[in-house]
């Protein structure tokens, strides 16, 4: 056999991730890439590798490798417990996986995405420059399949640097996400409705967006936990109207007509057809990246919530941001 | 192929190419809106102008006045132009040289001339036997002769992109040819398919669902990866159809 790593068992969702493939957007094609990018560069750096190697990205534990040859590997990320030949080592600590043993992440206590990063990276054919899995429009390798054999590429001149990172693991409990405005705030009755509610993370949520929905929403006219609900509503002059096609963005949280809103996560289209009310800001998207399913959310405007700008007024949004 | 696994799974993700309706009343003029800290939206008239605005965008890409890259993507929608920076320490210096484009004078209106497509012309065989011509012919009054004169008689423009990989909203064609979308969409249309709906054209760049009235077909490749661009089609192309006589 050659040499890399077998793979005996995948659990809900593993796929091949990097940085993603920018700059393909006008011609239908998004950035895709890792999902938590924060947990999944700590990785390469904790193996001491040159940024952008190729890793597996676990949602929800229960990936199971056999090593076919000696390999030095990390996990980053949610804190699935990983085991060696059923020794459990350290998280965010990198280890060596010895020729012929069984590496197996079992399910983390708390969020939602794992990364296991090997040094010399997963070596998968590139396909416009990523070896990304794009889970919307297909391109990039498959997922990853239980008896398939993942080719490990020659590791990097340095070594790991570190025994382990002193990181938090991703929160379980109410998950606070900054928020600028979208493009399409004005669409709202009332933008409040936004951060007055506590939101849940759906089970339909997937690398393409973290959808929301109202149980548990509280706020004016929601006095605590309770059943489903109503979506945010639209302003009176868009109920029924349809928006324009329009480019939308990592982090966007598009509002569509049944008013739950859903968070952009890194396989988002590059267009759609409902509006973007506003934006997470750039470093809470890995944090909604490991929202798991039940999670509550909540919104916090981080920037004072402005209606759509003429030229002349742009002040305001990149000057005051946190 | 990329026909889009989890297309139905999102909301997000425009089932099939979207039809959407032209402004509805607002105030006319380039509009600059907040897309969160590392992206501007920019709001124009109509899609001539937000083709002809990302075209110029375009000249960013290679921006003298900043050591730094300013542009990471430029997404042309219906009436808007999305543009991307790749990190948000960059988004003010972004934010002037696209408002000094913009000031620049606009390509606007919707009259065929105006359409601001490049010299650059590709040339697309097709085959018009398509299932729903006899539809189209009854919508629009002609014959199916007269729909296929129509649809090889005028050149299109690629306008903007997004349904997916390598599909183009072709505008700027017979105006004539303004039909609606099927009410039931097909869950697989073929790739090479040239449709109809609205006020557009296009052609499936692969397999994947689809609601457009399909009048013919094209052996033309739109999307390959193996290709340097593996997109066919790009916005502001021209695009003139063939009548290859049968199916092609």
């Amino acid at each position: 056999m050659i040499r890399g790593l077998e793979v005996l068992a995948t659990g809900p969702l593993t796929v091949v991730q990097d940085l993603g493939r920018p700059g393909y957007a006008a011609v239908g094609v998004g950035r895709s890439g890792a999902a938590d990018r924060a947990a999944y560069r700590l990785a390469g750096r904790l193996l001491g590798e040159p940024e952008g190697r190729a890793a597996l990205e676990v949602t929800l534990g229960g990936l199971v490798l056999r090593a076919h040859g000696s390999f030095t590997v990390v996990v980053t990320g949610a804190a699935a417990p990983a085991a060696i030949d059923g020794r459990p080592v350290g998280h965010a600590a990198p280890v060596h996986l010895p020729d012929g043993s069984v590496l197996a992440l079992g399910m983390p206590p708390t969020g939602l995405r794992s990364y296991l990063a090997v040094r010399g990276g997963i070596d998968v054919e590139p396909v416009l420059g990523s070896k990304s899995t794009d889970t919307l429009s297909g391109i990039g390798p498959g997922v990853v399949m239980a008896g398939q054999v993942l080719p490990i590429g020659e590791p990097g001149p340095d070594g790991p640097t570190l025994d382990v990172a002193p990181v938090a693991a991703p929160g379980g409990g109410v998950i606070e996400l900054g928020l600028l405005p979208g493009p399409r705030l004005d669409w709202l009755a009332e933008p409040s409705a936004l951060t007055a509610a506590t939101w849940t993370v759906s089970e339909r949520s997937d690398r393409v967006g973290m959808r929301l929905h109202g149980q548990g929403r509280t706020g004016p006219g929601h006095p605590g936990p309770g059943p489903v609900g109503p979506g945010l509503a639209r302003a009176g002059s868009r109920v029924q109207v349809e928006l324009p096609s329009e480019g939308v963005v990592l982090g966007g949280v598009q509002v569509p007509t049944d008013g739950f809103p859903i968070v952009f996560l890194a396989d988002h289209p590059v267009t759609g057809g409902y509006p973007v009310v506003a934006v997470v800001r750039d470093r809470d998207i890995d944090r909604a990246a490991q929202c798991r399913p039940g999670q509550q959310v909540r919104f916090r405007w981080v920037v004072t919530a402005q209606r759509s700008m003429t030229f002349g007024q742009l002040d305001g949004i990149s000057s005051s941001q946190p | 192929m990329p026909s889009g696994p989890d297309a139905d799974s999102a909301a997000a993700a425009t089932p099939e190419p979207a039809v959407g309706g032209p402004t509805h009343g607002e105030r006319a003029g380039p509009r600059l809106l907040p897309c969160g800290e590392s992206a501007v939206l920019i709001e124009v008239t109509d899609t001539a102008a937000a083709i002809d605005l990302a075209r110029r965008i375009e000249v960013l890409r290679s921006h003298p006045a900043s050591a730094r890259p300013l542009v990471e993507d430029i997404v042309a929608g219906q009436r808007t132009v999305l543009v991307t920076a790749p990190g948000a320490a960059v988004l003010s210096d972004l934010r002037r040289a696209v408002t000094e484009l913009v000031w620049a004078p606009m390509v606007s209106g919707d009259s065929r001339a105006a359409w601001p497509g490049e010299q650059a012309l590709v040339e697309i065989p097709v085959g018009y036997a398509g299932p729903d011509l006899d539809v189209v012919a009854a919508h629009t009054g002609l014959t199916r002769d007269e729909v296929v004169a129509a649809h090889t008689g005028t050149d299109w423009v690629v306008g903007f992109t997004g349904f997916a990989p390598g599909f183009g909203y072709l505008v700027g064609g017979d105006p004539r040819l303004v039909v609606p979308r099927r009410a039931e969409p097909r869950p697989r249309v073929a790739a090479g398919s040239v449709a109809l709906a609205g006020p557009y054209s296009g052609i499936y760049p692969t397999e994947s669902p689809g609601g457009w009235q399909i009048i013919g077909h094209t052996g033309a490749v739109l999307w390959d990866l193996h290709r340097d661009p593996p997109a066919l089609l790009r916005p502001g192309l021209r695009v003139r159809f063939v009548d290859a006589g049968g199916p092609s």
